[in-house]
């Protein structure tokens, strides 16, 4: 991008991209405003933003916020932890990596879904239960792409520090942990994706709080723009939090050549 | 001294034994008259690819080598790192990462991370066989003006014959499988040696012989 080029030129996709949602919720709104669609059904802008108000200061959003939030959090750092640690662990020695194989991979494999009304089943509907739907999301891209990392590691590398009589904690912290953190950060950005899928899915499945119950309970009872609010939620945290992860890789990745 | 001999006999795992990185069966190594066991803070090795990391920067590599071996205090390590990375021409580059440099500044870099550790025997593994022949020849030059500071004792291995003859004092010759000992040549020319010498008839006399030599060793 050269810096004499014009404004249009330098922000042609924020320009464009907000073009198209201005009209697309014009014209929703429109449709809204006609009543061409049955509020039992679909909802519209202005009803949607309302609701939002209106459940902002009744404290009942913010309360079912601060719920999934706060499971959210607790299960997703648990999952890193975990992921990180027995990945690094896996990627360096074969034989552990050999010996638990199976499990990652089938489990890895498996649409985790279908393992939650077992935890419901382990640790009832509370706040225990969402924490673990959580972990079990977002734990598996983190320990696959940390094993990948691990393995990916320069065999040049680890025999440069090796002639420098480097010894295994050192190879540690100057080869095996810098060298795979790009791939643990794109763990990390999976992790989240697929940890908030596991929050909303957690309380769907049980509970009578949080965000994701908001959705499931709007729906059953036809309250479409409480429905709304909650998408809405839930999309803006996964934009946020998906815009962190890559603020967080590139600042990482600084050594690369040009990509 | 240098080593040269057909490809495939075993010169860079000779290197890798020096430096202890390989086990050997038969026979001993001995730097100084001790022993050597798996990798020591005697030796270092300026390495056939870079193997830089990628995340540091020059002066980050060059200080790699003593911050794992752990000899120097800081102050001393910082002021080995500025000497060295001027020493090989890298004055200007401190804060470039490996992937913003060329080959041979790559190797520039390999090449000051080792001296910088303050080793008894520099092993040296082909270093400027993955460069252009242009800046293999500027490189060989370079060296030369490099070791007239550092002095070290150097182990240099290499396939090419005209470099081996006009680097080192001796060049020793190995058979081909299973690599021996086959002739140690003495290289009679003085320092300093320019780029010129490769066009004396000594030169060229010496190479020749070497390369018959390794001729016969090949077609066995």
């Amino acid at each position: 991008m050269k810096p004499n080029d014009s404004f249009y030129k330098r922000n042609e996709g924020w320009i464009l991209g907000s073009i198209a949602l201005i009209l697309v919720l014009a014209v929703w709104e429109f449709v809204w405003e006609m009543h061409w669609i049955s509020p039992l059904f679909f909802s519209g802008p202005s009803a949607v933003a309302a609701k939002f108000k209106e459940s902002l200061t009744e404290g009942t959003l913010l309360s079912d916020m601060a719920f999934s939030g706060r499971n959210f959090a607790v299960g997703f750092l648990l999952a890193s932890a975990v992921g990180i640690i027995l990945g690094i662990l896996f990627g360096w020695y074969r034989w552990l990596r050999l010996l638990t194989n199976p499990f990652v991979n089938g489990l890895y494999a498996m649409p985790r879904i279908a393992m939650v009304p077992m935890i419901i089943l382990w640790f009832g509907i509370g706040m225990k239960s969402k924490v673990y739907v959580v972990f079990l999301f977002a734990v598996f891209p983190i320990l696959v792409n940390t094993i990948a990392g691990v393995k990916a590691l320069d065999p040049d590398l680890l025999r440069a520090a090796r002639a420098y009589c480097a010894t295994d904690w050192q190879i540690f912290k100057t080869v095996a942990l810098p060298g795979s953190v790009p791939f643990i950060l794109t763990g990390i950005s999976q992790g989240i994706s697929l940890g908030l899928i596991g929050v909303v899915i957690g309380e769907m499945f049980g509970g009578s709080e949080g965000v994701g119950f908001m959705v499931a309970y709007g729906g059953q009872s036809f309250q479409t723009d409480t429905m709304f609010v909650g998408v809405i939620v839930i999309s803006g945290a996964g934009i946020l939090f998906t815009w962190l992860a890559e603020r967080l890789e590139r600042r990482f990745s600084r050594w690369k050549p040009e990509h | 001294m240098a080593i040269v001999g057909p490809s495939g006999c075993g010169k860079t795992s000779l290197l890798s034994i020096v430096a202890g990185l390989l086990p050997f069966e038969e026979g001993k190594v001995v730097i100084d008259g001790r022993p050597v066991h798996g990798p020591g803070i005697d030796r270092a090795v300026v390495f056939q690819h870079a193997s830089l990391l990628p995340w540091r920067t020059v002066t980050g590599n060059v200080r790699y080598g003593m911050e794992l071996q752990q000899r120097f205090d800081n102050a001393t390590m910082k002021q080995r790192t500025e000497y060295f990375t001027k020493l090989v021409g890298l004055h200007g580059f401190e804060r470039h990462f490996p992937s913003e440099l060329s080959g041979g500044m790559q190797q520039r870099t390999n090449l000051a991370r080792a001296l910088a550790a303050d080793p008894v025997v520099l092993l040296m593994d082909e270093p400027f066989a993955a460069l252009d022949a242009q800046t293999r020849e500027f490189m060989q030059a370079e060296l030369l003006k490099i070791w007239a500071e550092a002095r070290k004792t150097v182990l240099f291995i290499t396939h090419q014959i005209n470099e081996a003859v006009y680097l080192a004092d001796r060049v020793a010759v190995l058979s081909s499988r299973p690599g021996r000992l086959k002739n140690v040549f003495q290289v009679p020319f003085g320092r300093p040696r320019t780029l010129s010498l490769k066009r004396d008839p000594k030169f060229l006399e010496i190479e020749d012989e070497i390369w018959k030599l390794i001729e016969e060793e090949e077609r066995k």
